[in-house]
């Protein structure tokens, strides 16, 4: 049994969506025009395409790795990508021994600026919980075996402090340039659940 | 920050998902576009938020919620709502005020048409 009616719906959260915003944009709190800016940003010009340079970056350019290991927030300023949300980012090397995981146990914290929004794994508790518990579990479940000799690092984001994975650069590309790099680069390399050597998963290219 | 958690053996598998839309529906974006604009504003700090936010998820794990990602904004919402009202941008009762306001301006509203508040809400 369906209710037909001619009259508009709106869901609960809408309704309150709707409520907070009207009010605070009475009181002049929010600018409509300036909420659109940042959907817009979000949705279509701040995503994992801007991780993937700067891993290209440091792939390429030895001392901008350095810089990148070293500071990673002055040195993803550098490029263009400025976190509004006061947070540093630290940048892990993955490297023949180590792995590196990143994960956000109590809410979602996540390098928006170089990532972009986090995908909804990210956010859920599974991989909350067991990204710290069972790291190796949680990668095989990315189709990420990863040898009993690899340490695996597992870094958890706070507001402060937000983590981006460098992966290590695939064998055979010695004949790339920065910009064919930076297709091979995955968002879920950056995150730590993929390793670029063959997965396309979470592929940003 | 990893305390409390439950044996790994007995959490569920992984939702897994690819690049797909950032918000799933236009409310969340309008939530997470006013968190942001008000913090750029500085009317509260990103720990301040991440705070509230980690407190409702948690909240809504002990209830029951799967938390799987996909409730994840009206955790979101509901972190929103708070801080505000703690912030004293907006009180609770001007928000169950003007949401009753926006559900009467729904129903009176042909299908297809704009929604706009009437002049007493």
């Amino acid at each position: 049994m369906s209710e037909h009616s001619d009259h508009s719906h709106l869901s609960d959260s809408e309704l309150r969506v709707r409520a907070l915003e009207s009010l605070l944009t009475d009181k002049g709190l929010v600018d409509p025009d300036a909420l659109n800016t940042i959907v817009d940003t979000y949705e279509n010009q701040v995503g994992p395409k801007n991780g993937a340079r700067v891993v290209a970056r440091a792939w390429v350019d030895p001392a901008f790795k350095q810089w990148l290991l070293k500071d990673g927030t002055a040195a993803i300023d550098s490029l263009g990508y400025v976190s509004t949300q006061g947070a540093d980012i630290v940048v892990l090397e993955n490297t023949a021994q180590v792995h590196n995981l990143t994960v956000c146990t109590l809410c979602s914290c996540y390098p928006w600026a170089v990532l972009g929004l986090p995908p909804a794994w990210y956010k859920s508790f599974p991989y909350r919980a067991r990204a710290v518990k069972d790291p190796r579990g949680v990668l095989a479940e990315f189709g990420q075996g990863i040898a009993d000799d690899v340490e695996i690092r597992v870094w958890d984001s706070t507001a402060e402090v937000r983590y981006l994975v460098l992966p290590e650069r695939p064998a055979g590309t010695d004949g790339l340039d920065e910009e064919a790099l930076s297709d091979l680069v995955t968002r879920n390399s950056m995150i730590g659940t993929d390793r670029l050597d063959g997965s396309v998963d979470g592929r940003v290219g | 920050m990893s305390t409390n958690l439950p044996d790994a053996t007995e959490l569920p598998s992984l939702p897994r998902d690819e690049d797909g839309p950032v918000f799933r529906e236009p409310w969340e974006a309008q939530a997470f576009a006013m968190t942001v604009s008000l913090h750029a504003q500085g009317h509260f700090t990103w720990p301040e938020w991440a705070e509230h936010l980690s407190a409702e998820i948690t909240t809504a794990h002990g209830e029951g919620d799967p938390d799987l990602g996909d409730t994840y904004y009206l955790h979101w919402l509901k972190a929103l709502e708070t801080l505000v009202a703690e912030k004293g941008l907006v009180t609770s009762k001007a928000l169950v005020q003007r949401k009753d306001a926006w559900d009467r301006a729904a129903h009176a509203t042909p299908h297809g048409q704009p929604i706009v508040l009437g002049p007493n809400d």
